[in-house]
């Protein structure tokens, strides 16, 4: 398994711009393959959504495309165990919502993810002080998984500290006051995230949520250390795009974050 | 000792017990919401805090309890009622409030507190429309924008009310997401929220969602049950009743009613009656206590109906208000304490029920608090011994339900 936080780093190191692209696991036949895809193409990391019935930090697409997975089938297990398959090098991480973890119990989740080689999770309707109270951070570390904390632009300075302090994998700033979804600009709370997490924290730092484009993911990357860019993909996806759309446009977001 | 009656100034109670220091009530509650949202729920919890022990605010609300909301309700004894189940029933009249149901009570808190945070904007969620509609009566009270959700299916559904809250100038959004209910508008509340928590407050309807809400919420309907438990003691004689029900979806009513009671009569029994559906072996109910396993959703943890993986199922209620497959945090807890019972009763009781009520006592009951009456129906002289003494909680008025229960019931 590929420590996220100490591939991130080292990527950084080489002066590259981190991209992590999000993929709905369990979202038509040949997820794996768009997986790969984004590997192939430029991604430094792969964030997996398994799909949940209420996703609340979630926008129209990746709401559609999680009930799309769900009546496909998909369930937390299923996509965990397809992701075994998954032969990259480079790290990959679940995004997905508690319920679904605190269902499965923390040990066996962390341990099922290590199982799949999968090295980080995102969990963003577990603040900080729910991830400590709830244990979750212990058995992430006993199984060696990474897990990444979010930041926001209503998040105070000292707040910032713990939460950077407490990440693993890396620091997720949320760009903008909302749930995920394509805006027409960047926001001009990214800056201020970005150079936030910047000034408080030497851990990696990607700026995700309302970023869409490859200008935009651009614009974003000169604030932080990369991005994570996932409805405009996710949206190709649910068009009926397959591995060879979802690698194009990463390969974009690459060439743009590289220019 | 004064009973309060209509007519009178509101007399508050003291604050109730606070949840511990991270939201929890036992096990359950707590504050599972992204990043973005917990500075908001801390200014508020602290907001609340302060308020709900300031003179002025408490007598703010208050007077607004009594001179807007048409507060103290009476309690009714039921003679006929009480004849034909032989036992001595009273109802606690909420559907006597302005706007028809307890959900004013709450509103009406929030309203203040939101004008204290120099918030000029509310949302709420809703199902039946009862919620929506007090919330869009206090934004209009106090000048507010408010934004209503509502699921697409509820929005057919209750064309009346949604009319009602655009009377009122509040923006209905209807939520097709997912089922297209309450659970879907309580999503699309906290997605909105989350974009626009710095400039607007979330005035959430029931004893749920992330700390504060759960015990903010009690408080601002626990006026229910301190007015009912001396109103009691009037008519009792000193006594209390034997039982205390209430119907239960989220879980305010029953929680304003219960907060009287469960500290200051520990011989009174609380009883909680939940959306039986079409009977908890279909699959297709809102009982969360009785069916459901602890889970994390809507910010908080709690029971929900839910698969084995943790996807949230659907609940299904005759009735919009009930149709809601968690419940509160502290009813979980007391549930799991055992301090009290959750039963429920089915679509076709609760019918049964609203019926009753309307021959034998000339009150047409909201479907909700019918599902108690309906319990209780069922209950007389086998759970609840004859001549035992019961409090019910009617949290609201049949109006809204009329042409539902034509559809079903024709004629008569």
């Amino acid at each position: 398994m590929i420590s996220l936080e100490a591939h991130l780093r080292a990527r950084r190191s080489q002066g590259r711009k981190l991209l992590v692209p999000y993929v709905t696991g369990g979202l038509g036949k040949d997820w794996i393959e768009v997986v790969r895809a984004c590997a192939a193409n430029g991604a430094d990391a792969v964030e997996i959504g398994i799909p949940f019935s209420d996703p609340i930090m979630d926008g129209k697409v990746i709401q559609e495309a999680s009930q799309r997975a769900l009546d496909l089938g998909a369930t937390p297990e299923s996509v965990i165990a397809q992701a075994a398959a998954i032969d990259v090098d480079i790290p990959l991480a679940v995004m997905t919502y508690y319920n679904l973890v605190y269902r499965m119990g923390h040990n066996r989740f962390a341990a099922s993810l290590a199982g799949s080689g999968i090295s980080g999770a995102i969990l963003p309707d577990l603040p900080l002080d729910e991830l400590r109270r709830g244990g979750f951070d212990s058995a992430a570390e006993l199984h060696g998984i990474e897990t990444v904390l979010l930041a926001s632009p209503t998040t105070t300075d000292a707040r910032m500290v713990e939460i950077c302090e407490a990440a693993r994998g890396f620091v997720y700033g949320v760009s903008l006051m909302g749930v995920t979804g394509e805006r027409v600009a960047l926001a001009d709370s990214a800056k201020i995230m970005g150079e936030r997490l910047k000034a408080t924290t030497d851990r990696p730092a990607l700026l995700g949520v309302g970023i869409s484009t490859a200008a935009q993911a651009r614009e974003a990357a000169g604030y932080a250390d990369g991005v994570v860019v996932g409805s405009a993909l996710v949206r190709k996806l649910l068009q009926s795009g397959g591995p060879d759309e979802a690698g194009a446009f990463v390969a974009e977001l690459r060439a743009a974050l590289d220019s | 000792m004064n009973a309060p009656a209509r007519g009178e100034t509101v007399q508050l109670d003291p604050p109730g017990p606070e949840p511990t220091a991270d939201g929890r009530f036992g096990d359950f509650g707590g504050r599972f919401v992204p990043e973005s949202l917990i500075p908001a729920l801390e200014e508020l919890e602290e907001s609340f805090r302060t308020a709900w022990h300031d003179d002025a605010f408490r007598l703010q609300y208050s007077t607004l309890l009594g001179e807007y909301a048409g507060r103290p309700t009476p309690v009714t004894e039921c003679h006929r009622l009480s004849e034909r189940l032989g036992l001595r029933v009273l109802l606690k009249r909420e559907d006597l409030t302005h706007t028809g149901s307890h959900k004013i009570n709450n509103v009406l808190g929030q309203a203040l507190l939101t004008r204290r945070m120099g918030k000029q904007r509310v949302i709420a969620e809703t199902g039946a429309g009862q919620h929506g509609v007090a919330t869009a009566t206090a934004a209009a009270l106090f000048g507010l924008d408010c934004t209503v959700y509502m699921g697409a299916v509820d929005v057919e559904r209750q064309a009346l009310n949604v009319w009602r809250m655009k009377l009122l100038g509040a923006e209905v959004v209807p939520v097709t997401s997912g089922s297209a209910t309450l659970k879907d508008a309580v999503n699309d509340a906290m997605r909105e929220w989350v974009a626009s928590v710095e400039s607007t407050h979330y005035c959430l309807g029931s004893v749920m969602g992330p700390h504060p809400f759960p015990w903010m919420v009690r408080e601002f309907q626990r006026v229910v049950g301190d007015e009912s438990r001396k109103q009691c003691r009037a008519i009792l004689d000193g006594a209390d009743p034997q039982y205390v029900v209430a119907c239960i979806g989220g879980g305010s009513n029953a929680m304003g009613t219960f907060a009287g009671f469960v500290d200051h009569c520990p011989d009174v029994q609380l009883i909680g009656v939940e959306a039986g559906g079409l009977g908890l072996e279909s699959g297709h109910h809102g009982a969360a206590v009785n069916r459901g396993v602890p889970g994390i959703v809507h910010g908080m943890k709690s029971l929900f109906l839910q698969d084995e993986f943790g996807q949230v199922l659907e609940a299904a209620s005759i009735s919009a208000g009930l149709d809601y497959p968690g419940v509160g945090p502290e009813h979980a807890q007391l549930a799991k304490l055992g301090r009290a019972r959750y039963e429920y009763a089915t679509d076709d009781e609760a019918v049964a029920g609203f019926q009753l009520l309307a021959e034998t006592e000339g009150i047409v009951p909201a479907l909700e608090p019918s599902h108690a009456i309906g319990w209780l129906a069922r209950e007389a002289g086998r759970s609840i011994p004859a001549g035992s003494t019961v409090l019910v909680t009617l949290s609201g008025r049949g109006d809204k339900d009329a042409a539902q229960l034509m559809e079903r019931l024709g004629e008569l």
